[in-house]
């Protein structure tokens, strides 16, 4: 056999696939390029993969190969779930790729003690410790979302003491542990304060503080994954795992601007519990209220409508009937755009796919900050299913709960339609000002019902030409 | 070893900036997409976990780099597939297509 420098060969292919993976995100930055960031990832993934298998420290292929199997047995129904169920999906897959890391961590510890060198027991802790909370975090966070645990937040005195406690004494041991790597008896003990801190972690979370809590998780996930590249000495690892380390934080910023929090709240958690001393005083004062006819009306001689999509489109899947809605006005000759705040639904960027989903043209989807100053112009602002981030209290009230968070200004619209349920206040428990002004019409109904009466109306008003 | 480190080290904060300044590009419309695909990237973990379970040390590392190889590889099939997925619904109105 003529000698084969298969070591140098698994090396080039690590480095293709990271130049493949920068690339790959490089090219998520506009639509039109962003399926050819896909297939750079899967390039990337496969050869390293592939370069990986030829490592002749490999032994025995058996157990890697059932394992190869079964991943992907469980990884094409994860891909193909639907679109609503992105987010819990997206908190599932954090959990895994957290699950991965904490066990392999896990092995190395076991395989490497009592003689752990002191830098090296410093990253695999972090990888554990992040690893281990990110997965019991996302594990809730996903149960959450598909409301197989609580929705509502859970909330005790004395809560933030607790999980700063535990999580100081997971350092503690992590600590501990970098000096006297032979008490190996205490490992376990690093494993079990993060799950359980995971978990205490997601308990005070409500629905809307979802988009921040998976951006974290996400941060979290792609942290540990670099600790873990350090641990194994592979720079590939380390790179993917700053890479999805930034979008995770990138995104954490994001949200958490976008509901006015500071960062250090969003980091240690301290989600929700702002808002439960939200006192909005209950006001009794009357609202106009419309029916379906009179809203067709009012959309058909209009010449800009600018249509506010929140979380309740999404639970009343009303993203096809908005659809047909937009498609009628804009035969008429009406100009509909979409505004898309960036907490509305339950993870950044929720809006933009289902929307795009029911096939509304992506450059008709606007985010907050590009069609803020269009609503002076808008005759017809039509809100589906969001509640807080149209609350113009949150300009004006300095005694708001949400003052000072940004949001869209449908208020200046020339007349504002909601669609909603009821009169119950939202998330945050805050009356919202906007539906008791003159020029508010409350559409009350479930969206899809009621979006498809509309629909209906305009197409069978007599109008058509 | 102490010259790994310190690659490691550089490489991770090169890494980390690269990803920041790219990311940042991001259009938040595919802030969805975005977070599904560094996730199946992030499942690249699967190369650690397929050489613990293939070298085959102990008992206990063999056990754990299975179970670690079935999570990573179900992001990254799961992971790849549904980003694309996505990506192909986002359509603009007319006018040029990619």
């Amino acid at each position: 056999m003529t000698p084969f420098p298969t070591d140098s060969i698994i090396e080039l292919t690590y480095l293709i696939a990271t130049v493949l993976f920068v690339m790959s995100l490089k090219w998520m930055s506009s639509p039109t390029t962003a399926r050819h960031g896909v297939w750079a990832g899967e390039l990337g993934m496969l050869l390293a993969i592939v370069g990986t298998l030829l490592n002749r420290d490999i032994r025995d292929y058996k157990w890697v190969v059932i394992a190869l199997v079964l991943g992907t047995i469980i990884g094409v129904p994860l891909g193909k779930v639907q679109m609503t169920a992105v987010p819990q999906r997206t908190a599932l897959s954090h959990a895994f790729g957290a699950c991965c890391v904490t066990l392999v961590g896990t092995a190395e510890f076991y395989l490497r003690a009592p003689a752990v060198p002191k830098f090296m027991m410093s990253v695999l802790s972090m990888e554990v410790i992040l690893g281990s909370l990110t997965f019991t975090g996302s594990l809730m966070a996903a149960g959450k979302l598909q409301e197989i645990l609580p929705q509502r937040p859970i909330i005790f005195k004395g809560q933030n003491i607790v999980n700063l406690g535990m999580l100081l004494v997971a350092i503690g041991v992590a600590g501990y542990l970098v000096f006297h790597p032979d008490h190996t008896y205490l490992f376990p003990v690093l494993l079990a304060i993060p799950l359980l801190f995971g978990v205490m972690m997601i308990i005070p979370i409500g629905g809307a503080d979802m988009p921040t809590v998976i951006s974290l998780l996400n941060a979290y996930a792609g942290l540990s994954a670099a600790a873990m590249g350090f641990v194994l000495d592979s720079k590939l690892l380390i790179v993917a795992g700053a890479l999805d380390g930034a979008s995770g934080l990138i995104l954490s910023v994001n949200m958490s601007k976008a509901m006015n929090r500071s960062f250090s709240n969003v980091l240690f958690g301290g989600f929700g519990q702002e808002q439960t001393g939200a006192k909005g005083a209950k006001e009794t004062r009357p609202v106009r209220s419309a029916s379906p006819e009179e809203a067709a009306e009012i959309l058909a001689v209009a010449s800009k409508v600018v249509i506010v999509p929140g979380y309740g489109m999404a639970v009343a899947q009303a993203q096809h009937k908005v659809r047909e809605l937009y498609d009628n006005l804009t035969k008429r000759g009406i100009d509909v755009k979409f505004a898309i705040h960036p907490v509305a639904g339950r993870m950044p960027g929720h809006m933009n796919v289902l929307l795009a989903e029911a096939d509304i043209p992506y450059d008709k989807l606007l985010d907050m900050e590009e069609i803020n100053g269009e609503f002076p112009q808008t005759d017809v602002a039509l809100i589906i299913g969001a509640n807080d981030v149209t609350n113009p209290a949150a300009r004006t009230d300095s005694s708001s709960p949400i003052f000072g968070m940004p949001i869209l200004d449908v208020d200046k619209a020339h007349t504002v339609m909601v669609i909603k349920r009821s009169m119950a206040a939202g998330f945050a428990g805050i009356d919202n000002p906007l539906y008791y002004l003159d020029k508010t019409l409350m559409l009350f109904g479930d969206a899809k019902g009621f979006v498809g009466s509309i629909v209906r109306e305009l197409s069978g008003g007599g109008n058509h030409g | 070893m102490k010259m790994d480190l310190i690659t490691s080290l550089y490489v991770f904060m090169l890494a980390a900036i690269v990803g920041l300044e790219v990311i940042r590009r991001v259009s938040p419309l595919l802030h969805t997409p975005l977070m599904s695909l560094t996730n199946a990237l992030d499942a690249i973990a699967v190369v650690g976990a397929i050489l613990l379970a293939g070298e085959h040390k102990s008992t206990l590392s063999t056990v754990l780099g299975t179970i670690a190889i079935v999570a990573a590889t179900s992001n990254v099939v799961g992971g790849f597939f549904i980003t694309d997925r996505m990506l192909k619904m986002f359509k603009a109105s007319r006018g040029p297509k990619p």
